[in-house]
């Protein structure tokens, strides 16, 4: 087992909304990434993930606010810090985030030399012009995108182009953790894979130490990352190998998302999906007990009268579920059983 | 629809703009009803009258009168009394007369006087002066006694029948009648104009018009903006390209130029308020034209229209209930600037003279134009210009400020 | 079997050109197709391979610069609007964001009634629509008591597109255009919406065209896949042919380019 290089304990942020309402979108999310490890989340649009994603910062600005928990990387807690350390100190060194649409945030006036320039100035590292561009010729090279990106301006760049450009910046001063919050998913086929070969190149050339990658599609997860986190209505429901998870998912919401994948395979059109009605429920005043109780098939009297704990199973999977892994996994069998008679 | 207004009215920059909007219109609504002189009749012998309260002389006189015993009430009459050429005469008299200048405080009207009587001599002779100044002192050193004295002042009317002056009462200086007992008092809050007109009054009337007129050009502007964005914006092709030649050639034109070349060719004789309102919506419909066009090309290509033609729609339901409801706001928001600069437009034509040719209503630019000629500015009549002015600013302000408030509210990115 | 099926939508040489002179792109170049009655087709492109124009084009919301499309071996006629409206009571469409398919302002039951109309049921009683709209809502499994007087905006992504499946119920169309119904729709809730469309086929017997950039579904849902890149349709055939046995580099590039379960996905090809 490598370091672990980010621990996050039961974090909760909130949102206050205009009428001062508190929406808890990420609710107690305890995670832990491994140096070398990758760890994907994944969820349906308002799960929380991107919230998370933008928590795990440690920098917050209205209407995110943060509430309890403590993010610890490499052994420093950067909760509680003040916002303009954090800015200066953990954002670029330590975590790398790129939001979603990160890819249309670039400057159209400048060359994207200006921007590796501006990175090494906004932490002080007094490089000349000479210099930051040989490390960026070298970083970039390395990473497998052309050199001649750098005296270019951001129109002149394709889509694809410009998404690992923008990783490409983010990255450079080798952070700790890369947050990537869907990188990939406004992008046709081909270039979403260039994006996600890139990524595996600087985890394995050690560029970043660890990655966390959130998207809805699960097929990618499947591909890209060590481990999945399917979160739920602000809630972690089900965390364990990329494998476990999408083959043989436990929580019944898990399992829903897992029937739903089309992937073009032979098979495919032999199965029929799975769906799961309903939505989720509005997080502003949340169920309590199970928040999928409205959603799930199983659902008994006990789901709605407690909270349902994550509960661990070995080899560091966990979910959110009163039943045993041998009932989910009996009813998820059955259930595949059943999409082949179609 | 009820949503939005509520939206709208929870706007603070809407609504304090609203309530003044609103205060300026009901002005000029409920003013007329207490108020029912004419706007326009000729009340002053005489050009710009200060504001104030005006007592009737004639009346004074035969009002009951009451005793009132005020020690400082003789040197009140005179420092009311002393204008400052006055003032700048006794100083340079008394210079002459050897008394130092240090000693000589002219906006002291008791120590003035001291030295004035007590250096006055009608018979000395001052180096340099001539027989019309010392006329002028003996004229000065005369009232000045009369103020000063504690006499009355004798009362006399001609006899109908012999033609000779009766004595008919003393006004004393310790009199004094009420003012609510005096039949006529006539409040001017704002003086009177050149003509001798009651201005606050005008100005209401004045109001009045130059609204009407900003609301008759708005409109007239808005339709015709909306009317061409919308069909060359929704039908788009060869209909959209010779609309938008026409726009474009308007937009190159000075809209100031071509409204001052229209309201000078119209001729005088036939340009009231109204010819004028006309004009001005006539020139100014330009930007709503194009805006309009803008946001109907945008929203053509949107599912909801294409959905809407696939359910057999005619294209004047499609573009009156699939592309009207959605620009609606942003109509309401021109319609609101096109008002305000309707308003602005017929001040600046009327303050080149260029403006409605009228001795029946006032405007706000007429005003202003009727002030400028009788260069009450440099007479510093401020009254006759300086309210119409505020009143103009209030009006572009109220309006654009409703404007900004909803804006705020349709458009969330500029929420803050 | 395969000699009875009927065409019911042809093109031929369609060709949509945008612009003039220098300014000119081509985004339908000179395509050739047969859907026939009752298959199942999907046309299948990345952004920019211009399905969506195509799919404009034989809506009749678009004119083609050249070429011509044939509907039940006639050739269309769309000079006035009486003639687009009797095409348009054949040939309908579910737009991908259904949250700007919708008329903010309208509330539910305008949408429902607008289609009662179009097929001439404007005459009927007040009974007799609601009648209609709540079994058209009931197939999709909407309840009509909940929706009536409400405004589309209302409600979730996944029950306007199934609340424009009901209209499509009300409209009984013999083709159905649905231009990626359930991109912008999670998940979870896609599947209730293919089954709701493949339920709907079965009922009023239409024949389903879906637009999409998504192999998996064009593949799950199809018996036809048409491949287009730049305007041309570069591959067709059935949908095993084509997926699993791709002949074109650009169709097997597409479809090894998608991330796989149970194959492994090579990512040396990029």
């Amino acid at each position: 087992m490598g370091e672990v290089i980010l621990d996050v304990n039961e974090l909760t942020t909130k949102y206050v909304t205009r009428f001062g309402d508190n929406i808890y979108a990420v609710d107690h999310v305890s995670l832990q990434v491994e140096e070398g490890k990758s760890l994907g989340i994944a969820g349906e649009s308002g799960c929380g993930k991107s919230t998370l994603a933008l928590s795990l910062m440690g920098y917050y600005f209205p209407p995110l606010h943060y509430t309890s928990g403590d993010i610890i990387i490499n052994g420093r807690t950067i909760t509680g810090m003040a916002p303009d350390d954090v800015r200066r100190t953990v954002l670029g060194n330590d975590i790398a985030y790129i939001p979603q649409a990160a890819m249309n945030a670039l400057n159209p006036t400048q060359k994207v030399i200006r921007f590796i320039e501006d990175v090494f100035d906004a932490h002080k590292m007094h490089m000349s012009k000479k210099e930051v561009r040989e490390t960026a010729e070298g970083f970039f090279q390395a990473v497998g995108l052309p050199e001649e990106v750098l005296n270019k301006y951001p129109v002149e760049l394709s889509g694809g182009m410009k998404q690992r450009t923008v990783i490409a910046i983010s990255v450079i001063l080798s952070p700790q953790v890369l947050i990537a919050d869907e990188p990939s998913s406004a992008l046709d086929v081909t270039s979403q894979k260039m994006v996600i070969k890139m990524l595996r190149r600087l985890m394995d050339g050690g560029y970043i130490k660890s990655m966390i990658f959130i998207t809805h599609e699960l097929p990618l997860l499947y591909n890209v990352t060590d481990d999945i986190m399917v979160m739920y209505a602000g809630q972690i429901v089900e965390k364990g190998s990329s494998k476990e998870v999408v083959l043989t998912p436990l929580h019944p919401y898990s399992q829903g998302l897992m029937g739903s994948i089309m992937v073009p395979e032979a098979g495919l059109r032999d199965v029929k999906l799975l769906a799961i009605p309903g939505v989720p429920p509005n997080l502003k005043n949340p169920p309590s007990g199970c928040r999928f109780a409205d959603r799930c098939k199983y659902v008994m009297p006990i789901c709605r009268a407690q909270t349902i704990p994550l509960r661990e199973v070995a080899g560091g999977r966990a979910y959110r579920c009163v039943l045993s892994p041998e009932e989910l996994s009996e009813a998820h069998a059955r259930e595949v059983y059943a999409s082949h008679a179609k | 629809m009820k949503h939005m207004l509520r939206q709208v009215f929870r706007s603070g920059k809407f609504v304090t703009g609203f309530v003044i909007f609103m205060a300026i219109m009901l002005t000029v609504i409920i003013y007329p009803l207490l108020i029912t002189d004419h706007p326009l009749s000729i009340i002053g012998q005489g050009t710009f009258f200060p504001p104030g309260i005006y007592v009737n002389v004639f009346d004074s006189v035969s009002s009951p009168a009451y005793t009132i015993m005020l020690d400082d009430a003789a040197a009140k009459r005179i420092a009311g009394r002393l204008n400052d050429e006055d003032r700048e005469a006794i100083r340079e008299w008394l210079v002459g007369a050897g008394v130092a200048d240090g000693e000589i405080d002219i906006a002291n009207t008791e120590s003035l006087l001291g030295l004035w009587v007590n250096n006055y001599d009608s018979t000395a002779n001052v180096a340099g002066m001539t027989n019309a100044d010392r006329n002028y002192y003996i004229r000065l050193n005369k009232s000045l006694q009369v103020l000063l004295s504690t006499e009355g002042v004798t009362l006399a009317a001609s006899n109908p029948e012999t033609g000779a002056l009766e004595e008919t009462g003393t006004v004393e200086p310790t009199q004094y009648v009420n003012v609510r007992e005096v039949a006529n008092v006539r409040l001017l809050p704002l003086g009177t104009d050149n003509f001798g007109r009651d201005v606050l009054t005008e100005l209401v009337s004045a109001t009045a018009v130059s609204l009407r007129i900003g609301f008759v050009a708005g409109i007239i502007a808005t339709f015709i903006g909306l009317v061409l964005g919308l069909v060359s914006g929704y039908m788009g092709g060869i209909v959209d390209d010779v609309i938008s030649f026409i726009t474009n050639l308007f937009i190159v034109i000075p809209g100031f130029v071509l409204l001052i070349l229209i309201s000078f060719s119209i001729g005088q004789e036939r340009r009231g308020p109204f010819v004028i309102a006309v004009v001005i919506g006539l020139t100014s419909w330009v930007w709503t034209a194009r805006a309009v066009r803008a946001q109907v090309i945008s929203l053509r290509n949107r599912d909801h229209v294409n959905l809407s033609k696939l359910s057999g729609h005619s294209i004047v339901h499609i573009i009156s209930r699939d592309i009207l409801p959605y620009i609606a706001s942003y109509v309401v928001m021109a319609l609101i600037l096109q008002i305000s600069a309707g308003i602005l437009a017929e001040a600046q034509l009327s303050v080149l003279g260029l403006g409605p040719r009228t001795t029946e209503e006032a405007t706000l630019g007429l005003m202003m134009n009727w002030a400028l000629i009788y260069q009450a500015h440099i007479l510093g009549k401020w009254w006759a210009y300086f309210p119409v002015i505020l009143v103009i600013a209030l009006i572009a302000f109220s309006l654009n400020l409703m404007n900004t408030g909803m804006d705020q509210v349709f458009n969330p990115a500029l929420r803050d | 079997m395969l000699n009875e099926r009927k065409p019911c939508l042809q093109g031929v040489g369609l060709t949509k050109v945008f612009g003039l002179g220098r300014k000119k792109t081509v985004a339908v170049d000179n395509v050739d197709f047969t859907f026939h009655e009752g298959e199942i087709i999907s046309i299948v492109g990345e952004s920019g391979s211009g399905k969506t124009t195509l799919a404009k084009m034989l809506l009749g919301l678009i004119n083609q610069t050249s070429g011509d499309v044939f509907f039940q071996g006639q050739k269309r006629d769309l000079s006035s609007h009486r003639k687009k409206k009797e095409y348009w009571r054949s040939i309908q469409a579910i737009f991908q964001d259904p949250f700007s398919s919708y008329n903010i302002f309208n509330k539910i039951d305008t949408v429902l009634l607008d289609c009662i109309r179009m097929r001439g049921g404007g005459s009927l009683s007040r009974d007799e629509k609601t009648e209609m709209m709540i079994e058209a809502c009931r197939f999709v499994n909407l309840k009509f008591e909940e929706l009536t007087n409400k405004y589309p905006f209302e409600l979730s992504g996944g029950q306007q597109q199934r609340l424009m499946i009901a209209r499509i119920f009300l409209l009984k169309p013999k083709i159905l255009l649905a231009d990626e119904p359930t991109s912008m729709i999670d998940a979870c809730s896609r599947s209730t919406i293919l089954d709701a469309l493949l339920d709907l086929r079965n009922e009023i017997g239409m024949t389903p065209i879906f637009i999409t950039h998504d192999i998996g579904l064009a593949f799950y849902v199809s018996d036809s896949v048409y491949i287009m890149e730049r305007g041309r349709i570069v591959e067709s055939g059935t949908a095993d042919e084509v997926i699993l046995n791709p002949q074109e580099p650009y169709t097997k590039r597409l479809i090894s380019d998608v991330p796989k379960i149970r194959e492994e996905w090579d990512l040396s090809t990029v």
